[in-house]
């Protein structure tokens, strides 16, 4: 086989075949079905063979819209397709009933509509004019929730494999411009342009070269990987296979999480059925060019996301870094020239080399190109996946994506980066978001994971957050990232306990930047950020923590005292049963007081409570 | 294969399927970790008397074995549970109150963090994403992913693998 056109085209027949039949697709990545997307998916072909109905079942994976989930899309032959957020097995009988009997979408249920080139039904939001995607640009994940992710006729029929049929006829060197032209720079967080990584690998010396995708997501708060792993497998395959011949590659080595067990399953069913049909293996689409790959799956340890402890652990060694130089474009994986890049940088190339370099450079700052994925989470509306131009203001993707803060408390900072990244405030909300301008404000990019903190959250607590995950984390190697980390986790406890003295504060810069200057490697180095960027932004909490023994958001338990607002109590004594102090007294159908001396501050009247009578300050 | 005292069909399942992975693995470059993680899905954990197997018959000195087993998390020197709760107490679970359901899963289940029950049918874990933070707070019940948890939903959701 020397092209993919006649597959391609079968294919396109295929699904378009699909589309003309009554349609129902449920959303399954893992989101998904952790919501019950599974149960919902039961329910509806157990109810349709029971209505003798004839339709069409897929599934999907996430179309990003974690908030809505489970979702459930509908299409009738001739019009449009009509995406349904919250679907229990409940709501079956009336999807079925109005939507696919009655060919009448059940509006309050509908989150979206995609026409095509159908009518649009009235009073549905288009996808893309709808609030959270109006501002996006859907491009690495233009086939999430859109596409089969188990059946490559699904990629095939959507420009799938065009990047590589493309690049095949390519000379390996014009690839390698072509990348550079786009201004791709990593999106695991450090941004290295990507053009200028594969021009080290191709120019090195060796015989055997290898290509690794880094698909080890640990940032807590990031899932856009696994998102992509889910929903587009191919994509990724397809981005290494263009990056081996690139690079003169024959070897190629996914490192995925095993906490993503789907998204395992999902990359070894595309590699063999990739390798069935002639796509992967030898002298591919008559080329000359071979390229095998395999997956190895992690083994629980966030220091191999770093390139040098990743490749340690993909040679059966304790994942831990090494002193760079030699950087692994010169000695890698089996000290071989190696390119390794994140889980979506591989998944944008296949789109460039279609589209081209100019056309991907056409999106975003002058320095960071493109579009980049976020997963918006916390304490926001809307949670989910976004894929937006790069310069973007923060206050666009908080507000206009995510809805804006979950029951209208305000605004305190987003965290981006993970635990290597920084807490920016309101101040900084109108940031245009791109590599540099987060370095800048003492964050940075990371993987891409936002989390969204409202005035209840402490900043005091979310730095010790981040130490203790990043003191467990660390490897142990070097003294600065192993000893430093778990002093800065001491102290900031230590203040949350409501033990602080104000010398602390002037510690923890001055150990903050020791690590940053002298750790080995990525994750000793940015550890300190969420505390440097708190002291910069939130200094006053520390401050209110330490002299006036008060956590301002009322988040340290330490530090919290509870009452009961005379006001809202109706003395339906609740609380009273459920303290296990004895320390709430009170008259029947009267407002009840909390002894502070008694109270032992473990919150159990606050779950109680349900009028929320009880304060916690 | 000697044959075994104690006249347990089961022991020697196992043995073989050992026996086997090894074999698969003999002449495989970075063989450790895909053994380790095998092994452990063998015999649920990783007992010395394994490990022992494991480096001789790979010819990798036993240290460095042990080594590799402590560094990662994923790996069990101890028995452990038929199911395990990963309760994800990540950013966006933090946030969201993972830490409560987190309390009332031990209290539940009487263990503490990576404790296993007396019956051998849970262990409680801590972790620190499994990724579905889009329905903070969650946890995984092995494969299973359950998320937008409250305090309530703990015992529902333990019921499920009685």
């Amino acid at each position: 086989m020397n092209n993919l056109n006649e597959l391609r085209e079968e294919s396109l027949k295929k699904y378009n075949a699909k589309l003309d039949k009554a349609r129902i697709v449920v959303g399954l990545g893992t989101c998904g079905i952790a919501a019950g997307g599974q149960k919902v998916m039961d329910a509806l072909k157990k109810q349709v063979a029971e209505r003798g109905l004839d339709v069409e079942f897929d599934i999907t994976s996430c179309i990003g819209m974690c908030y809505a989930e489970p979702v459930v899309e509908i299409s009738v032959p001739g019009a449009a397709s009509v995406i349904y957020g919250g679907i229990y097995p409940d709501k079956v009988a009336q999807l079925l009933e109005s939507h696919v009997i009655g060919k009448t979408p059940v509006k309050e249920l509908a989150v979206i509509q995609i026409p095509g080139n159908a009518t649009p039904y009235e009073g549905i939001d288009i996808m893309d004019k709808a609030a959270y995607y109006e501002k996006q640009v859907r491009s690495v994940t233009s086939r999430l929730g859109r596409t089969n992710p188990e059946n490559i006729e699904d990629y095939l029929a959507t420009g799938g494999y065009e990047g590589l049929e493309k690049a095949l006829s390519m000379e390996p060197q014009d690839i390698v411009d072509e990348i550079k032209k786009s201004g791709l720079r990593g999106r695991g967080g450090g941004g290295f342009p990507t053009g200028m990584k594969w021009q080290f690998v191709r120019n090195a010396v060796g015989d055997k070269k290898y290509i690794v995708c880094n698909a080890d997501e640990g940032d807590p708060g990031a899932f856009m990987d696994r998102s992509v792993l889910e929903g587009d497998p191919h994509a990724i395959m397809e981005g290494m296979m263009i990056a081996a011949y690139a690079i003169g590659a024959d070897e190629g080595v996914i490192y995925c999480r095993a906490e993503y067990p789907l998204a395992i399953k999902r990359l070894n069913m595309a590699i063999e059925v990739a390798e069935k049909m002639g796509i992967m293996g030898k002298n591919i689409l008559g080329s000359g060019f071979n390229f095998k790959m395999r997956i190895k799956a992690g083994a629980g340890a966030f220091v191999c996301g770093e390139e040098t402890a990743l490749i340690n652990s993909i040679m059966g060694l304790r994942g831990m870094p090494r002193v760079r130089p030699p950087f692994p474009a010169n000695e890698g994986l089996w000290n071989k020239p190696t390119c390794l890049n994140n889980v979506e940088t591989f998944a944008n190339v296949p789109f460039i080399i279609r589209k081209g370099g100019d056309w991907y450079a056409s999106m975003g700052t002058e320095k960071s190109k493109g579009s980049k994925v976020f997963c918006l989470t916390g304490k926001i509306n809307n949670t989910g996946l976004a894929e937006v131009p790069m310069g973007i203001t923060l206050r666009e993707i908080v507000y206009d994506i995510a809805g804006g803060i979950q029951g209208g408390k305000a605004f305190k900072a987003v965290q981006s980066g993970g635990p290597s990244g920084g807490c920016l405030p309101t101040s900084q909300l109108d940031l245009p978001i791109d590599y540099d301008s987060l370095i800048g404000a003492g964050a940075m990019m990371g993987s891409g994971g936002l989390v969204v903190m409202d005035e209840t959250t402490c900043m005091v607590d979310v730095a010790r957050f981040f130490l203790n995950f990043t003191q467990l984390e660390s490897c142990g190697k070097c003294t600065p990232c192993r000893e430093g980390t778990k002093r800065l986790l001491e102290i900031l406890t230590r203040i949350c306990n409501g033990e602080g003295v104000i010398e602390d504060i002037a510690t923890l810069e001055r150990l903050g930047k020791v690590i940053k200057s002298s750790a080995l490697c990525g994750l000793g180095q940015t550890a300190p950020n969420p505390v440097l960027t708190t002291l910069r932004y939130f200094r006053d909490e520390y401050e209110a923590h330490i002299l006036e023994k008060r956590c301002p958001a009322g988040c340290c338990t330490a530090l919290a005292t509870f009452s009961i607002l005379p006001e809202k109590c109706i003395g339906c004594t609740a609380c009273v049963k459920a303290c296990p102090a004895g320390a709430i007294s009170g008259e029947v159908k009267k407002p009840h007081v909390i002894d502070r001396d008694k109270c032992i501050k473990c919150g159990a009247c606050v779950d109680k409570c349900k009028f929320n009578a009880i304060i916690k300050a | 294969m000697t044959t075994c005292n104690c006249g347990s069909k089961e022991v020697s399942e196992k043995e073989v399927a050992l026996q086997e992975l090894l074999d698969h693995y003999r002449d495989y470059q970075g063989a450790l970790i895909p053994v380790l993680q095998e092994a452990q899905n063998i015999y649920g954990y990783l007992p010395t008397d394994v490990l022992e197997k494991i480096a001789q018959e790979l010819r990798i000195p036993f240290s460095k074995v042990f080594g590799v087993c402590t560094f990662y998390a994923q790996f069990h020197l101890k028995p452990r549970g038929k199911y395990i709760v990963r309760m994800c107490l990540g950013t966006a679970c933090h946030v969201r109150g993972g830490a409560k359901i987190f309390k009332a899963l031990g209290d539940q289940l009487g263990v503490s963090d990576g404790g296993t029950t007396p019956d051998l049918k849970f262990t409680l874990e801590s972790v620190a994403c499994i990724g579905a933070c889009g329905l903070a707070p969650c946890l995984m019940v092995n494969d299973d992913t359950h998320g937008r948890l409250t305090v309530s939903d703990v015992a529902k959701i333990l019921a499920q693998y009685e």
